[in-house]
């Protein structure tokens, strides 16, 4: 079956010079955009009408165009990654959208993500953080015998779970407040529940939660917005999990 | 414990148990006035036992639980709209959090300003006041509409304030997993309703049966 075809879309679009420019909303218009298009695709569009026009394009982040590399960002119509749930902007379809409808499209809003260039951002905060503790600093060897360590299947599993972030930064950008908790239980957990990460979560809690503060972020107050935005969906029990690993380690001091 | 009160997690866990604790004089509060629907004898009795030696050493440290949770409140608030110091043009919050959790400082202020009423109508007139007969003064208080509606709305709203509040202290100090969550949700509602329907009680049967 022939996907439907939208004839007329309104785009406004947040468009920023560089990092010290100040930006404003420019509005678009694009024309028979298939429902079977890729968000993305239909600002790739956009971005070549625009070029053949001799305007300057849109810039956006993209990279993988699978929802796994975390790279896409985009507040669309007033949700990180767009209406749908548990996906990114590259995995948003034109199908999500009517013919006519008017689509706003800002970049990540958060003091801690600066906006380089129209609708980019800065997320060095998160690999700042990831620096300031979330790695085994111990050579955990070879791979061991299957049996050797034996792990609770539901305690690998919730590891596994907060594994799947990819530090895309729809947590913060969602979050009321701008906090990065998410994102930091995310990393704290998958590695205080594994043997090999267990021996550093005490320093590690610390640290990046004390890197979290410094960069920026704002305090987490449980609204629980970050978890339906993600879009891997990891759930907010790992920030209770963050909590308690910080408060452990803190009462220790 | 170098830094604890000033990082984020250390300035959520006061809130938190600052709230909690706020909570226990709630329940405190409700079980004596309650006492008023049992009749002025009852509650009466109820606020001697009020006023003895061991009630009076508590009031000033729940003085201090509302300041530490208030002013608290305030920091983090301020800090909060400081981390993003450019707004969205266009947001659907609702699609993703409850109206009670996006909005809890509004909420506690809104308390708040019932709470200086509150004080005046009554705690003011308890302690300083000679009087005698306490029931007599709450019922032709609250036998004015006015103010019945005010107390009922109030009621309400902390009634939201605690559908979020209640379980978010104890995710806050980390109890919490995939099993608790829900029950400490559905105990949050449960806060919410017994606190709003039981402060609103009151204020009602007053207006219907008071004379």
């Amino acid at each position: 079956m022939a996907d439907k075809i939208l004839k007329e879309l309104t785009l406004k679009i947040w468009r920023q010079k560089d990092a010290k420019s100040k930006g404003e909303f420019k509005t678009y218009k694009v024309h028979n955009i298939s429902t079977g298009t890729s968000f993305l695709e239909m600002l790739d569009i956009l971005n070549e009408e625009l070029v053949e026009k001799n305007e300057e394009p849109v810039a956006f982040d993209h990279d993988c165009r699978e929802g796994i590399c975390g790279t896409c960002s985009l507040f669309v119509d007033g949700r990180a990654h767009g209406p749908d749930d548990d996906v990114t902007t590259c995995q948003l379809h034109m199908r999500r959208f009517q013919d006519g409808a008017t689509i706003t499209i800002e970049p990540w809003r958060c003091g801690a993500f600066p906006v380089i260039k129209d609708l980019i951002v800065d997320r060095k905060a998160y690999d700042k953080i990831l620096q300031a503790g979330g790695y085994v600093s111990v050579n955990t060897g070879g791979v061991p015998d299957g049996n050797a360590i034996p792990i609770p299947n539901a305690q690998a599993e919730e590891a596994m779970d907060a594994a799947a972030c990819i530090g895309c930064g729809a947590c913060a950008a969602t979050c009321k407040n701008s906090s990065a908790m998410l994102f930091v239980a995310a990393k704290v957990s998958q590695l205080a529940l594994l043997p090999q990460g267990k021996v550093e979560a005490a320093r590690r809690a610390k640290a990046m939660v004390a890197k979290m503060d410094e960069l920026g972020f704002g305090n987490c107050t449980n609204t629980g917005a970050c978890e339906m935005e993600c879009p891997k969906s990891i759930s907010i029990e790992h920030i209770a999990r963050l909590n308690r690993e910080f408060l452990k380690a803190k009462l220790k001091d | 414990m170098s830094n604890f009160l000033t990082s984020s997690i250390g300035k959520k866990v006061i809130m938190s148990l600052s709230g909690l604790f706020l909570i226990m004089f709630l329940c405190v509060h409700l079980s004596v006035n309650l006492l008023l629907l049992v009749g002025p004898d009852a509650f009466n009795a109820g606020c001697e036992f009020m006023a003895l030696p061991v009630i009076k050493v508590i009031e000033p440290i729940l003085a201090l639980g509302f300041i530490v949770h208030i002013v608290w409140a305030s920091i983090l608030t301020i800090q909060n709209q400081k981390a993003r110091p450019m707004k969205y043009a266009m947001r659907s919050q609702s699609q993703n959090c409850s109206w009670p959790s996006r909005n809890m400082y509004i909420l506690g202020a809104l308390v708040l300003a019932f709470l200086a009423l509150h004080i005046c109508n009554f705690w003011f007139s308890f302690k300083f006041g000679d009087i005698t007969d306490h029931y007599e003064l709450v019922s032709t208080t609250l036998m004015q509409p006015v103010y019945a509606i005010i107390y009922i709305i109030a009621a309400i709203l902390l009634g939201l304030h605690l559908s979020h509040g209640f379980w978010s202290a104890f995710q806050t100090i980390g109890f919490s997993n995939q099993i608790w969550r829900k029950r400490l949700e559905y105990i949050a509602y449960f806060f919410a309703i017994v606190f709003a329907v039981g402060f609103s009680i009151i204020p009602i049967y007053f207006m219907i049966f008071g004379k």
